[in-house]
Parts: structure tokens; sequence; C-alpha cells
């Protein structure tokens, strides 16, 4: 008895580790869809996820086929793949080309549940999951039901029993099930029934469960982490399986009566695991070969590139007109090579943008507090706003009053005339309205913040409030010395973090700061500038050898991605030299908005890129009001590429905004100390942003959440199609349209030997690498060379010679094209 | 002037067919040519409006043509215009033109995005000719277009299996309504032996003698009226279909569900009001239907955890409201509440997308763990009987299976010894045994006579059950369709007014699908595999082909677009009071035989691929 109960309890456990791994929708965090399977070789879990799920885990064949015909494939990239596999060229481009693959075998998952229809002739899910779903989606309900669900205190199955025992109606058609509930039949018992062969349970409740793994993820998800609703539920996806059980028993026995023979029975097994290795097939090494080759086919192009770049001078003589330091996002990349154009003497930065410094953030008045670091990251702190402002706006078309009988009367005579001059002016005129979200209102300018702490102040829940001084100057040195900014500081730094605006749009957190756990990084940017400016905090600075001059002020900032615009945190008095700078520093600034704004709408079918910055730039903005607007910005598409070194490196390079730009002076970090921070940091947030968007695109139905357009709000927590569906997971289509599925190719700038022991210290970040999840290159800083790391070493990597375009005049390039574009260097 | 009121018709009609034309690629082009119809009809309106006002706004009817006139028998197209008709005018015309500049950004880039322009215009066609229609024949055809065009933009996502699945659960909840109204000009063609227009209803003299005179027959169009709109407006027994309906893109569920299409219902009622208005039980019996629904909606909508159906079923639970107003005469009361409840439900739906983000906001400041609400001030017994029921819908969308499908389904599936050969040797035999009849019929004994019709009706009947229910052979399923529409000409043949001519009409376009449908499949099976056991999603890859079979499709069940459709009515024509029977087995026939052929459609050309197993939809999607 014990033993199968174990053995139950193992089932369960592998289930979860299978199932979507996506959190409700306010704490949305880009991570591995297939992290499950990433303590295997890349091209070894793609093939064993594709075959187990019947899922796509690379573009079609077919797709492979175009791309090579349009060149995106580039042939002698190919053939170099071939080469390092030792393949036959000639019989392997056969393959490749001409060869027609059989359909696909079916899936493992589902083969023996569809014996329910095959044998006993009935649409069992049919009739189960529409109940199911209806009665896990009002448990869990954070706020679209008007009349909750009835005492949820005791747990999901206990409330259950408690309304079947006291209602004069019920859930099951037949007494059989409720009985087995109010009696409180184990899973093993209500298994017996349904499958009644041990062997089987696994292949059963794997089949079951992947019929609707966004249901089932979503439980397993708040099982482990109650906190992450607001109102908390508690549930375990062993409640969900009993549940769904007992439904399905009430269905059998509707039909059967209630002697029925459980499905194992007649089931022959064929390999007993569900999750077994699998070896490979002439099909996915194809599908392998094709992949690598169109991985390669674009880094090679960006290596190229900075191989060819137009050299800067390696020491900069004076002291730059200012700094600023961003958010290492794909979409920073662009500002920064503006704001450079604006302003030769400039410098800029990339970090990820928590600027280290890990904490919760409680706004003013709120009964919550939201993590702004990195997911990985559990913090001990929590700064707190104070002001007394309240910032909402009301709208009664959410309120519930509405929808009442005779509230929902009263209204459709006041408002419902009201509701259509409301339409009309958001087709011709869009305002920031309640359907709007900002990250500028993520925390008010005007409200001071407990950066420091003092007398050891604590919250209930254990949380230190602020920082102390030690606290502090650790963090800040940390900071400084990984970006390579020990000396030479302007008299103004700017620390720019990042957030976005959008207007109906259930995905509103997916385009705020990836490094603040999807919140919008204004926060972390005020308060690394208030530790900065904070005078004994240099002191403590200069005793570890850093200086800082008394005449540098740090300034906070807050970057909206989608609008464009900046806010400025200034909680120090600056001199009267710096007023002026920032004065003029603001001009830069806003030119480079504008440009940036124009570039990025090369994308974007509403506009017309061809039109001057100044138009544009308002339309970018009208873009985040509109209600209609499915894309006010493409968030991280096509982010493909991560570079952590100087910014010589990659200055006066064009990398379409696809790039994630660390700063590091490997002359700093002789013993890879700061790297291994900044690859702690930068693989999971990179590597997990990369990957959503690579299986998003290559299977936008099962890894994707399809499009937007149909999509139904579920409890606050989750969307579905229609009414009946299954919650969908992942991406929608219309943020993952541009993005070329190519893993992350992690470009370091250090000498391998270094890196080699840097990236072995944490193994879950070597797994990354190890495993091929994240192409990684160094680049040698004394040979000028590219070594690459595989199969736990690095070699010295042949670069094919390609041409890199040079170009004068990148307007004009971008007002050509909405396409992704190649590797430029610009004069 | 009054032949403006063609041009309110003849617009959205005119840019449906450019829409077909247009290149697919081409967004801007197809957005502008649908805006520059609807907008332009919006203006049109506003400004047909002003002119009619300050005319003395007086009741237009204008008698447009006879598409089949025989001795006692005028088929014709009118057109009408009251405030009935303005309102809804005015009303439709302003939703539309917001969601068609709406869906023009909304819908970049989306798969589909000609064909949900193109529908919507099939949409906003079937409104005009309903709420223009000055008979019921009229009505009719925008009625069955509506039908469509529903179907269609529920099924929009058709690679997926969902939204076909309750695509076709809508569309059997309106075939039912549909029904309803061929019954309606049946029963009224009796009554007044003659397609009345609603202008000669107004005179109330004349309305209240033939009804006095034939109450119960009066009864029956009232009830019948009452189907039909109340399968159209989710009102009870009808009502589970209309939160099942918001499965395609956002916009559409707005303009269908939330406002237009759901409260054509409350038009039909408003429009036939004659034809009801003095008969007190029925007035009460459509109150207590819009009372139930009111409460039924309210408390269903109160436990829903999605928004879309939330928003549904509160304006469902208005539209019980309306249905009250309407049945206590309140008629221009029920007006502006029709329009104050259509916008203010299109613009939730239409923004309901940001729920998500304003109540986190709102619960991130003011959270309150559980509110209380009335039904905790309740007995727990009564607490939970109800909630349990509510979260089951009461299982009114169980019943609509039970109480439906399910008879029809163990029917056909029972009887075992209707094998295709036998139908075709019985429908071959009737055949010859009619013909006979026919020429020697006055041998024949009367009481034989009199039950020939009903026998050979029933006998299409379970024809049809058949082709419904068959669950292999697509060939044998669209075969029995057909023959079950000549068991019905074989039934009617009896009757003593019948024509030849009628049946000519009748089946000319049924035998004309029929064949193009069967040539179709043939083809198709050249290179796939097709069967009725799965959806098998062949629509994707054979656009063309889908095409053709769909319009064959709607051919076969008459549709509006071969002549087979006026055919339907001038047998319906034939039909005597008193042959309730034959009544009975035509009109359900009717209803099965368009469920099988969407059917038929569905399962070939709708739902995922079945051969796709990588990448496809998983079926709970």
């Amino acid at each position: 008895m014990e033993n199968s109960d174990q053995e139950i309890s193992s089932i369960l456990t592998k289930i979860k580790r299978y199932l979507p791994n996506q959190a409700p929708l306010k704490d949305f965090v880009f991570l591995n869809t297939l992290a499950c399977f990433q303590d295997r070789k890349f091209h070894q879990a793609m093939h064993e996820a594709s075959s187990i799920f019947g899922v796509r885990t690379y573009y079609t064949i077919e797709d492979f086929r175009r791309l090579f015909k349009e060149g995106q494939i580039k042939s002698e990239i190919l053939e170099k793949v071939l080469s390092n596999r030792n393949l036959n060229i000639e019989e392997w481009n056969k393959i490749l080309f001409e060869h027609i693959f059989a359909s696909d075998a079916p899936a493992r998952i589902g083969r023996l549940r569809k014996n329910w229809k095959e044998r006993y002739k009935i649409d069992i899910d049919s009739t189960v999951h529409p109940t199911l779903f209806r009665i896990i989606g009002s448990y869990l309900d954070q706020g679209i039901s008007i009349w909750n669900f009835p005492g949820i205190q005791n747990g999901f199955l206990n409330s259950l029993r408690e309304m079947e025992r006291t209602s004069l109606s019920s859930f099951f058609n037949d007494e059989r099930a409720k009985d087995l509930l109010l009696s409180g039949a184990s899973l093993e018992d209500l298994l017996k029934i349904v499958v009644g062969t041990p062997e089987h349970y696994e292949q059963y409740l794997f089949d079951q469960q992947f019929a609707h793994p966004g249901w089932s993820g979503i439980v397993a998800i708040i099982e482990a982490n109650p906190k992450t609703l607001l109102d908390t539920r508690e549930i375990t996806l062993e409640d969900l399986i009993c549940l769904e059980l007992l439904l399905e028993i009430d269905t059998l026995d509707q039909v059967y009566g209630s002697v029925w023979a459980p499905i194992g029975i007649s089931y022959e097994t064929k390999s007993k695991g569900v999750i077994e290795p699998i070896g490979d097939n002439t099909e996915s090494i194809t599908l392998s070969i094709f992949q690598e080759a169109y991985e390669w086919s674009y880094y090679e192009e960006v290596l190229n590139g900075i191989l060819k770049r137009e050299k800067f001078p390696e020491e900069h003589p004076s002291i730059p007109s200012f700094q600023g330091v961003f958010c290492i996002d794909d979409r920073e990349c662009s500002i920064r090579r503006q704001l450079e154009k604006q302003d030769a003497n400039c410098e800029t930065y990339g970090t990820p943008g928590h600027f280290n410094v890990e904490f919760y953030f409680q706004p003013n008045n709120s009964k919550f507090y939201t993590k702004v670091c990195p997911a990985p990251i559990t913090p001990k702190f929590i700064i707190q706003e104070k002001n007394d402002k309240k910032r909402e706006r009301k709208d009664f078309h959410f309120s519930k009053f509405s929808l009442g009988l005779l509230s929902g009367f009263i209204m459709s005579f006041v408002y419902g005339f009201f509701s259509a001059f409301k339409m009309l002016f958001t087709i011709f005129r869009p305002m920031q309205s309640a359907t709007f979200v900002t990250s500028m209102n993520h925390m008010d300018p005007s409200s001071t913040l407990t950066v420091l702490n003092e007398n050891n102040a604590v919250t209930p829940e254990g949380l230190q409030i602020g920082f102390t001084v030690d606290e502090m100057a650790t963090r800040l040195y940390d900071l400084l010395m990984s970006i390579g900014l020990n000396d030479h500081f302007a008299s103004l730094v700017y620390f720019v973090g990042h957030g976005s605006s959008s207007s109906n749009n259930p995905y509103y957190t997916t385009m705020d700061c990836g490094a603040c756990s999807c919140k919008p990084g204004s926060v972390n940017a005020r308060v690394i500038s208030w530790i900065a400016n904070h005078p004994p905090v240099r002191e403590k600075l200069r005793e570890r050898g850093l200086h800082i001059p008394d005449s540098t002020q740090f300034i906070g900032a807050l970057h909206d991605t989608g609008r464009d615009e900046i806010a400025y945190y200034i909680d120090v008095a600056l001199t009267v030299e710096n007023l002026e700078k920032h004065k003029e520093v603001t001009q830069t600034f806003n030119k480079a908005l504008m440009l940036n704004a124009k570039e990025r709408s090369r994308r974007f079918f509403s506009i017309d890129t061809s039109k001057s910055a100044e138009k544009i730039h308002k339309q970018v903005k009208f873009r985040t009001v509109s209600l209609f607007e499915t894309r006010p910005e493409l968030d991280h598409a096509t982010a493909t590429l991560c570079i952590v070194g100087r910014r010589d490196l990659t200055r006066g390079l064009f990398l379409d905004r696809r790039a994630f730009l660390n700063s590091y002076n490997y002359q700093l970090d002789s013993d890879g100390k700061f790297l291994q921070g900044i690859l702690n940091a930068a693989s999971p947030v990179c590597g997990g942003i990369n990957l959503n968007y690579y299986f998003s695109k290559v299977d936008n139905q099962n890894f994707g959440a399809g499009t937007k357009l149909a999509h139904n709000v579920i409890g606050l927590y989750g969307v579905s199609n229609g009414i009946d569906g299954d919650l969908r997971f992942g991406l929608p289509k219309q943020m993952i349209e541009l993005h070329d599925p190519l893993r992350l190719l992690m470009i370091v700038e250090h000498f391998p030997e270094v890196v080699l022991n840097t990236i072995k210290v944490n193994p879950c970040t070597y797994e990354w690498y190890e495993n091929n999840w994240i192409h990684l290159v160094v680049f040698h800083p004394e040979e000028h060379r590219f070594y690459r790391f595989n199969e736990g070493q690095f070699s010295h990597l042949e670069l094919t010679e390609l041409e890199i375009p040079v170009i004068a005049d990148l307007t004009a390039v971008i007002e050509k094209t909405d396409k992704n574009l190649p590797v430029y260097i610009l004069k | 002037m009054e032949n403006v009121l063609k041009i309110f018709i003849i617009l959205p009609i005119i840019a449906f067919l450019i829409s077909l034309i247009l290149p697919k690629k081409n967004e801007t082009l197809i957005a502008r040519n649908t805006q520059f119809a609807v907008i332009g009809h919006f203006l049109l309106s506003i400004g047909f409006t002003v002119y009619w006002a300050f005319h003395g706004a007086e009741v237009i009817n204008l008698k447009e043509f006879s598409i089949y006139k025989s001795t006692d028998y005028d088929f014709f197209i009118d057109f009408y215009f009251d405030y009935i008709t303005l309102t809804f005018l005015i009303l439709g015309s302003f939703i539309t033109s917001i969601i068609t500049i709406f869906s023009s950004n909304y819908l970049h880039r989306e798969e589909g995005y000609k064909r949900f322009f193109s529908t919507l215009l099939v949409f906003y066609v079937g409104y005009n000719i309903i709420i223009f229609s000055g008979n019921i024949e009229t009505l009719f055809v925008g009625w069955e277009v509506l039908g469509i065009s529903s179907f269609l933009l529920i099924s929009f996502y058709r690679d997926r299996y969902i939204p076909v699945k309750n695509a076709l659960k809508v569309f059997s909840i309106y075939r039912i309504g549909d029904v309803g109204i061929i019954l309606v000009m049946w029963l009224s063609h009796h009554l007044w032996n003659e397609n009345i227009s609603f202008f000669k209803l107004n005179n109330a003299h004349l309305v209240h003698e033939h009804i006095n005179s034939n109450s119960l027959v009066g009864l029956g169009i009232a009830m019948m009226i009452f189907i039909s709109a109340a399968a159209k407006s989710a009102q009870l027994p009808f009502s589970s279909w209309l939160p099942r309906a918001m499965e395609g893109p956002t916009p559409s569920s707005a303009v269908f569900y939330g406002s237009l299409s759901v409260h054509i219902g409350a038009f039909l009622l408003l429009r036939t009001e004659p034809f009801w208005k003095f008969q007190i039980g029925f007035r009460v019996f459509l109150f207590l239907i819009g009372l139930l629904t009111s409460i039924y909606a309210t408390l269903v909508g109160r436990v829903q955890s999605s928004i879309k159906s939330q928003i549904a079923y509160a304006s469902m639970s208005q539209i019980g409201i309306i249905f009250m107003e309407i049945a206590l005469g309140w008629n221009t009361f029920a007006l502006v509440h029709i329009v104050g409840n259509a916008c203010l439900r299109s613009y939730q739906l239409l923004i309901s997308p940001s729920v998500v983000s304003y109540r986190i906001r709102e619960q991130f400041y003011e959270f309150v763990p559980r509110l209380k609400t009335i039904e905790d001030t309740w007995p727990k017994r009564v607490e939970y009987t109800i909630y349990i029921l509510s979260l089951k819908e009461w299982n009114l969308d169980f019943a609509h299976y039970f109480f439906l499908w399910k008879p029809l389904k163990s029917m056909g599936q029972n009887w075992k010894m209707m094998r295709f050969k036998f139908i075709f040797v019985l429908v071959g035999l009737s055949l010859i045994f009619g013909i006979t009849t026919l020429f020697f019929g006055s041998h024949i004994h009367p009481l034989f006579k009199s039950a020939f019709p009903a026998f050979f009706a029933m006998v299409g009947f379970m024809i049809v059950i058949k082709a419904f229910t068959e669950r292999d052979s697509v060939r044998k399923s669209w075969s029995l369709i057909m023959l079950n529409h000549i068991s019905i000409a074989i039934a009617i043949s009896f009757s003593e007014h019948f024509s030849w001519l009628h049946h000519v009409w009748y089946l000319s376009g049924i035998i004309v699908s029929w064949s193009i449908g069967l040539i179709t499949i043939n083809r198709l099976r050249k290179t796939e595999w097709v069967s009725l056991n799965q959806f098998s999603g062949l629509g994707q890859k054979h656009p063309k082909t889908a095409i053709v079979f769909f319009l064959c499709s709607l051919g076969l069940s008459g549709f509006p677009i071969t002549p087979s459709f006026i055919g339907e009515d001038l047998i319906f024509s034939h039909i005597e009071y008193d042959q309730v029977g034959l009544a009975f087995f035509t009109s359900l026939s009717l209803i099965v035989n368009g469920l099988a052929s969407i059917r038929i459609y569905s399962r070939i050309f709708l739902g995922p691929n079945s051969k796709l197993i990588r990448g496809a939809a998983r079926r709970s999607a």
C-alpha cells in the first residue's frame, strides 16, 4: 500500500515538472518553456519533447528549405555544419533538400486515453472538461465573478465536499461519484476504478493532464506558490486529478451504469514510461542540422561584424559629457546608439536593469508588494513608497454594478448612451483612460523611498526596510566594477530603468523590465542613484579604492520603451553646473528618443516611417493608448544576442535591436568574479526571454497562446479562447511574428580559460551552456579571435569570411524595409 | 425618396461583392471598402432620418417586386420604414461603423482578414434586410443570411476544435428559429390567404377580425414568432448558446452577441406586434419568459469567472427585461433600452481585455479578502444549491443535447435496417407509387389519401435523420439529404392545388446543389481521405473547394441563394391547416437537413487538420 502511494506521488512530481511553468498574468516572467528538459542536450531535448508531447520544437523542414532558398541559411555555413559533424555532404544534401519524410508518428501522450473514444465509443473530454474547467476556474477566481465560490477556507476538495453534502443539487449526475467524493476516496482508489492496472497509472495521468496543460499548470504553480494569487487559494494538482477522475467516473456511469471495465485492462503496453529517452532519427538529425546552419548563418555575420567594425581608440582621453547606465535589454540597444550619435562624447553602459539592488517594492497605501529583481532571486529587503497621493482611474464599464439585473437596467439607460460616445472617442481621440497601463505609474516621482534602513526596521514578514550603508556600498561597488565604470566619472551619471505602456492588453507585464521580474525598473534606478549620491556610501567606496568625485551626481530615470518617453527622478540637490548640464542632456535624450521612435516605427504597419521623427513619435505614443492596437511595441521579438564586454566591441555596429548589451571590462576582473555575477543573472534572464520566444514561435498553438484576438480573460489570472477552453500559456501570436527562432548567442570578452572556470562555478548557469541551450563564444582580448564553447571546452572558431556592408545613412535603410536587417557597420 | 430604402440594402451588397474580388493581402483596401460602405450607410441613414422627420415621419411601405406569382400565391419583396426601423438602422450602422474602424487595425496580420470583413458585410446585409423588411418573406431572407454569417464568425478560427463545435451548436439553435419563421409564413398565408405585408397589419380592425375567427392559428403564429425571437435573442429555453458564441475575434463578439444580432429577436417581436397584440394570454407568457430569463441570466452571470460570458449574461438579462417591456406594450421604452444595452455591452466587450490590469491595480490598493454578497445571507442549503445549479447553467446546455440532439442521434443509430440501398429502393418505390396515385387518384379511398402525405413526410424525416447520423460515408449522407427533399415533394404532390411547376422551383436548386456537391466530393476523394467520423480540416488546403462546397450545402438546405428557397415556401402553401402531421414532419425535416448539410461541410473542411500531429492546436485549446 505504502509502496504504491509513493509511486503515485512520484508520478505527480514528474507531471508537475513537465507542466507549463507560467505564473498568473500579473506575475508573468520570461522562462525557458522547456526548462523541464534542460538537463538534456538541446537537440536531444527537442527530439524527445516533440515525440513525447506531439509538439513542434523547430521550424518545419519546409520552413527551413524556404529559408535556404531565401538565403537566410547560407550554403557555406550549412556545409560547415555538416563537415563539423563528419557527415557526407553530398548524401546529406539529398536528405536535406529532397527527402520526403513520412508523416508524424503519434505522440506518446494520449495513447492510452484515446481508447475511451476508440473502444468505449465515448467522448469523455467533451463532457468532463467544461465542468472541470468551470469549477476550478470559479474556485481560483480573483475578482471576475460577483458571487464567489462558497466556502473556500478548507481547501479545494473540502469545500466541494461541504457543498455536495449540503446542497440539493450536485455537480455529478449519479450517486457513485458523489459518494466517492464524500467518503474521501483517495487518488489511488479512483485510479483503481478508472485505470485498474497500476503499471498504467503514469501513462493515464500524463494523458489526462496534458489534455489540458494550461489548467493543470496553473494549479501546480499555485500549489507551489499560493501567494502568486492576491486572494490566496489552497489547491493541489492532486485535488484537480481527483475531481477529474470523479467526473470521468460519473460520465462513464451515465453511459454504462456502474459496471464497466477499467481502461487499463485491455491496454497492451509497448513501453512502460512516458518520459523516456528516444533515439535520433533522420528527421530529427535533419532538423538539428538546419537549425544550427540557420543559427550560425546569423551568428557568423555578427562575429564578422565585430572583427571588421571601425576600431575606436582604446583609451578614452577625457571625461565624457555624461554617462548613462541602461538595462541590458535588447530594446535599449538602439537608444544607446542614438544617444551616442547625438553626443559623441557621452558614454553608455548596460547592466541588468535591477541595478544590482534586489528588493520588494511596496507602493503607498497598497496592500501588497512586488518583487523587482530577477526571478531566481529571493530578496530580503523591502523599499516602501511614502506620499499622500492616490492614483486610480475609475471606469463604470468595469464596475460589477453594470452587470446586475436592476442596476444593469439603470446603467444601460444612464450609461448606455455614454458608452456610445466613449466608443467614438476610442476611435478618433484615444486618451489615457482606465484601460491604459503605464510604467510611469509604478512609482510616484514626488514620493520618498525608504532606501536607508533606520534602526534595523523590519516588516512583520521579516523583510528589512531599506539597506544599511554597508549593504549599499557592496551593491554599488559590485555594480560599478562589473560594468567597468571605476574612474573617469562624468559630472552627471544616469541610471535608466525601463518599462512600457499599453492599452487593453492582458499581457501588459511582459513588456516591462525582465531583470525586475517584469515590472518597471523605475524604483531600482531611483534607489541606486540615491545610494550613489549618499555621502557615507561614497566614503566606503573610497576605502575600497573607488573614487567618485564630489562633483559627480547621479540621476535615476525611467525610459518608457512603448512611448519613447523618459522621466527623471532627482533626489539630490543638483549643483548649478549640473543643473545646466542636465538641461542639455535632457535635450539630447529627447532627440534620441524621437529618433528611436522613428527607428522602431519601421516595424509598424500603421506608421509611414519616411515621415518626420516628431510626427512618428506622436503616432508611436498614440499606439499605446489605442484600444485596438494589439502591438503597442514589439517587446523582445528578434532578441538573439547577448554581448558581455566593453562598449567598444559593438560601438559602430548596427545590430537591429537584437542584442542584450552588458558592459564589462575584463581588465578589472582577472579572476572572473564579476563576470560570474553577470552570467548568473544574464543567462536565465536573456536565455529565458530568448527561449520563451523561440518556442512560442515554432509552435504557437502548443507553446504559445495563439492569437490574442479571441482571448477571454479568466478569473484575472489567465486567458482562454471562448468560455470552455483550456488556459492558454506562452506568448500570443502578435508578439512573436517577427521573431526568428534562434538560440541566444552569448559573446564574452575575456580569456577563454577564465570564462571556462567562471561558468563552471554555478551548476545552474553551467547547464545552459553545457547542454547548448545558449551558445557561448569568447572574444580573446589579446588574440582578437573567437573561441567557441562546445562539449565542455573552448576551441578556436574558424570564421567564414562574410561581407559586412558599411552604411553611412541608417535612416535610408530603416525607411525601406520592415524585415529583419542584417548586421551593418555604421560609418 | 422612398427609393432610397433600396440603397440601404444595395450598398452593403455591392460592398460585399467587391470584397470578394479584393486581393487577400491588401488589408488597407479590404478595410477601406467595408468602411466606405458602412460609414456611408451611417451618414446616409442620418440624412434620411432628418429628411423623413421633416416630411411628416410617415410609415413608408415599398412593394419592390414579385419573385414568383400565380393566381393565389405571390412571393414578393417588400420594404418598410418606421420608427422601429429607424432606431435599429441608426444603432446598427453606428456600431458597425465603429467596429469596422476598430477591426481594421485590430485584425492586422490575422489570417482571415478578408474573410472577416466579407463576413461582416454579409451580416450587415442580413441585418438591413431584416430591419427594412416589409413582409415576413423578406424578413426571412435576412434572417437566414444573419444565421449563416453568425456561423461563419463563430467558426472564424476554424483550425481549432471548440469554435467549430460551438458554431454548429449555435447554428442548430438558429435553425429552430428559422423554421419558426417558415411556420409563421405558412400559418399566416392561410390566415390571410396572401403573403401579407406588415403595412397591412397596421389595420387593427382587419387583424383583430381574422385572428378572432381563428384564435388557434393566431396563437400558433404568436408561438412561432416567440420561438424565433427567443432563439435569436437567447431567451429561455434557448439561452445557453450565447456565451458559447464568443469564439471569434473580440470585435465580432461585440457586434454580434453583445449588441446587434442578439437584439434582433426583440425587433421581430416589435415588428410583428399586430399578430399577437390582442392575445392577452400570449403577452402574459412573453412577460413571464422575459422575467424568468432575466432572473436566470442574472444568477448564472453572477457566478461566471470569465469576462466575456459574464457580459453575455448581463446582456441577456437586460434583453429579458426588454421582452417584458415589449409584452407590456412599452415599445418606445423598449427601444431606448435596446439602444442603451447594445452600446453598453459592445463597449464592455471591446475593453474586456483591460479587466486584468484594471482590477489587479484596484485590488493592489483596495483589497478586501472576500466581499460579502447577498447570497451569503441565504441558508447554506439554498446558497449551495443555487450556486451549483448556476455554475452548471441550470443544465440548459445539457438539456439541449438531451432533448434535441440525443433523440435524433439515437433514432438514426437505431434504425439499423435503414441501409442506404433500402432507402433508395424505398424512395424509388414511393416515387412510382406517388405518380401512380396522382394519375389514378380518384380511385383511392379518401382515408388513405389523407394519410399519404403525412406518411411520406415521415419517411422523408426518417431519411434525413439517417443523413444526420451517418458517421462514415460523406456521399451517402449528402445524397440522403437530397432524397429527403424528394420525399417531401412526393408528400406534397397529393395536395389538391398541386402543380409541377412548384416542384421545379423547389427541386431545381436542390438537385443542382446536390450534383455539384457530389462532384466536388468525388474530386476531393481522389487526393484526400474524406469521412464524417471527425473534423478533417481540409479547408486550409483546399480553400476554393471549400467555398464551392459551402455554397452547395447552403443550396441543399434551401438557403436563399437558389430558387429552392421560394420553393420551400411554396411547398408550405400546399399544406393545409388540418395536416398537422405533414406540417410537423416537413418542418422537422427542414431543421434537420439544414443541420445535416452544414455538418457535412464542417466535418470535411473545418476543424484541425486530422493529419497534422505536430503543431496542431490541442482539442481543449
